[in-house]
């Protein structure tokens, strides 16, 4: 009998330590830190190399000759050959896998491609053109701009790092960079009233709002609270303008119901 | 078996499965931007138009009154009324039922639409406010009035858009009570003037015969209280705005000055000056009895009532320097409240109760600043030559002070003006007057 009740009350900890670690209103919140600034980091490896392209080539072309040289010198050097020789004397057998691996290192365009491209950016150095590099910069610019008009979403590199739950944190700064372009605070607001507007939306997969829901909507009408009214207001009047909002391009189900809590309190009273 | 179950039971617990929460997105920024909006012109019949036309002198009084409105909103810093030109619907017909699209197409967040009408000799003024890009009406109000009047009816509109936009009254529909000033600098002819905040309407109190300083509104905005002179001494005068009919407060030994009424409007604040120390008295209108609230050898003056009456706030050098004091009603727990370099004076109450306002005067430069109520806080808005004597709106959200310009030797090139800034200091404009113009003091709101 004492034995069950034991284990009984052994499963029951286990039970809420468990319930405990997974619910998420039971985490504790992270430690506030100041606003994360949000950087997109752009492959320009490749078109880095693009300009180069001409000079690229002859270098390229120098540096393959080279390292044939260098590989076959490596496999071969005159020295070991002398010093295999009193030693031991080779097989036939070994002597043709020998030979066979030289030929498979010269034949391997792959291995070759890489170090090639490896001493191509070692030499962009020396290749060094500031009208180049602005020209590159400006189009890379271009092309970046180009894609989130386009898409008018997180890109791919941002949402690599998409977890189960949640949106990430470049995700959550690219809406709220672009919800803080949209909401015109409403500057006549107490500022020492509780000022935050708890707004549900439902969205499309792109980003149009299908339904907006004050979650406090009982305030606005309260007595003593018109100011709730325009803040509300406002809040919404941001969603609209801000349409469709931008919202990762993957993980439809994780944001498809979102809540936006907007706080005037520290832009009014800064 | 039944170990078998716990078994099971186990590993079923220990599968964790995390329940699954709605994400929530922090907005804690947005932009401080004036608010895009369009005010379409009142539309207006073709009878009342003529009826109104032959009164008023106005070929269309629906635009005169929009005009005013944009006026308004423009100079509040918090609205950017939008062109004209650009509206694509006819002001009779946006106000029945106004296209949102054309509206959200000029990128109009908010549209005003009304309507003029004359009847029974009133003039009857409709109007609407929408939010554009919830394409819905917020707000639909009509007044009757006489039609002289036609000028508030444009400031109560604007009042109504701006409590319902920003969420606090609006401070249009009010007058500013100030010293016109003419003539040479040596020998300066003051009045006492009246006007509509916007710089009409305006009227003449006194015929400047004597010299007039520091006037101030009581709540109601009948009565004035001011500095003039009395037997070549200066005293506190009243004036009823409506009769006439002006009379020296109090009968003191010596002089009074810096006058202000109470909240309640039932007491005078002033400074009685006698034998070279002022100090800060009150005297309670109905019965006329006077109460020395301050007791110190030091010069005690420009007293301030908090909105609700319970405290004044006051200059003193008391400390060696002009610094801001307050204490309560009864004169009772005097405490500094500025401590920064430079001399503080002429503070001034917010009608909210969260700020003084005040001037500023260091290394020769004159600031008007505000402070919170503790002290803490202190914000300079604008800095200048020669500036001072900062008065609230009645919301609390704009200042008007005074500024000279410097003269030469022959007191060329002396002009005094009146100025308005808010409180995040960059929307400071010129007060159109009719002279020149300083102590302007604000009135409270005309209609509530």
């Amino acid at each position: 009998m004492i034995r069950n009740i034991i284990i009984s009350s052994g499963f029951h900890f286990i039970l809420i330590i468990i319930t405990a670690l997974s619910l998420p209103f039971l985490v504790r919140k992270p430690i506030d830190l100041p606003p994360i600034i949000s950087v997109e980091l752009i492959q320009i490896t490749d078109k880095t190399n693009i300009p180069f392209a001409p000079k690229a080539k002859k270098i390229i072309d120098e540096i393959k000759k080279k390292e044939k040289e260098k590989i076959t010198s490596e496999q071969a050097p005159p020295k070991k050959v002398k010093k295999e020789k009193p030693d031991a004397v080779p097989l036939p057998d070994e002597k043709i896998e020998k030979v066979k691996k030289i030929e498979e290192k010269k034949q391997n365009p792959e291995k070759l491609d890489e170090k090639i491209k490896q001493i191509s950016e070692f030499e962009k150095k020396e290749l060094f053109d500031p009208n180049n590099i602005a020209a590159l910069i400006d189009k890379s610019k271009e092309e970046t701009a180009e894609i989130s008009k386009k898409t008018n979403k997180i890109t791919q590199s941002q949402d690599r790092n998409v977890g189960a739950f949640g949106l990430t944190l470049s995700e959550e700064d690219a809406l709220k960079a672009q919800i803080f372009g949209c909401w015109s605070i409403p500057l006549g607001l107490p500022y020492n009233k509780n000022l935050l507007v708890r707004i549900k939306l439902q969205l499309k997969p792109d980003g149009t709002v299908i339904k907006s829901e004050i979650l406090d909507h009982a305030r606005m009408n309260s007595p003593g609270q018109g100011f709730y009214k325009v803040l509300a207001e406002s809040a919404l009047r941001a969603i609209k303008l801000c349409q469709p909002l931008r919202v990762p391009s993957k993980g439809y189900e994780r944001w498809k119901d979102l809540q936006l809590n907007f706080d005037a309190r520290e832009m009014l009273e800064g | 078996m039944i170990r078998y179950l716990n078994f099971l039971l186990a590993i079923f617990i220990l599968i964790p499965i995390k329940a699954i929460a709605l994400i929530e997105v922090d907005i804690t920024r947005g932009n401080l931007n004036p608010l895009p909006i369009a005010v379409s012109p009142l539309s207006i019949d073709n009878e009342s138009n003529k009826n109104l036309k032959n009164l008023l002198k106005k070929t269309n009084i629906g635009s005169e009154i929009s005009k005013i409105v944009e006026n308004n909103l423009k100079t509040s810093g918090l609205f950017n009324p939008l062109n004209k030109d650009a509206f694509l619907q006819k002001p009779d017909i946006a106000h029945l039922k106004p296209r949102f699209e054309d509206w959200a197409l000029i990128k109009a967040q908010a549209l005003i639409t009304g309507k003029v009408t004359y009847q029974d000799q009133k003039l009857r003024v409709e109007f609407r406010l929408w939010d554009v890009l919830a394409a819905k009406e917020i707000m639909a109000l009509a007044f009757t009035t006489v039609p002289a009047n036609w000028r508030r009816v444009g400031h109560i509109i604007t009042d109504k858009v701006y409590e319902r936009l920003t969420g606090e009254k609006g401070y249009f529909d009010t007058r500013i009570i100030y010293v016109a000033e003419k003539g040479p600098k040596i020998k300066r002819i003051k009045k006492l003037a009246i006007m509509d905040q916007d710089g009409f309407n305006t009227k003449y109190l006194t015929l400047g015969n004597e010299l007039v300083l520091t006037p101030r509104f009581n709540p109601t905005n009948q009565m004035v209280t001011y500095l003039s002179y009395f037997r070549n001494l200066p005293r506190v005068y009243l004036l009823d705005i409506e009769t006439g009919i002006q009379e020296v407060v109090g009968d003191f030994p010596g002089m009074t000055f810096a006058p202000r009424f109470s909240p309640n409007g039932k007491k005078i604040i002033m400074s009685f000056a006698i034998d070279g120390n002022s100090d800060i008295y009150t005297m309670d209108l109905e019965n006329r009895i006077v109460e020395r609230i301050t007791n110190h050898p030091s010069i005690d003056t420009s007293p301030s009532y908090s909105p609700d009456g319970k405290y004044i706030c006051f200059n003193s050098d008391r400390s060696g320097f002009q610094q801001i004091y307050v204490m309560k009603s009864n004169g009772s727990n005097v405490k500094r409240l500025s401590f920064g370099k430079g001399l503080y004076g002429t503070p001034v109450w917010s009608p909210r109760g969260d700020l003084i306002a005040f001037t500023k005067l260091h290394k020769g430069k004159f600031y008007i600043g505000v402070m919170r109520t503790d002290g803490s806080g202190e914000r300079l808005l604008t800095e200048n030559y020669y500036q001072e004597a900062p008065s609230w709106s009645p919301n609390g959200r704009v200042l008007i002070f005074y500024r000279e310009t410097k003269s030469d030797s022959e007191g060329k090139g002396f002009s005094a003006r009146l100025w308005s800034i808010d409180l995040t200091g960059y929307n400071e404009r010129l007060v159109k007057t009719e002279s020149d113009a300083s102590d302007p003091s604000w009135s409270s709101l005309l209609s509530n």
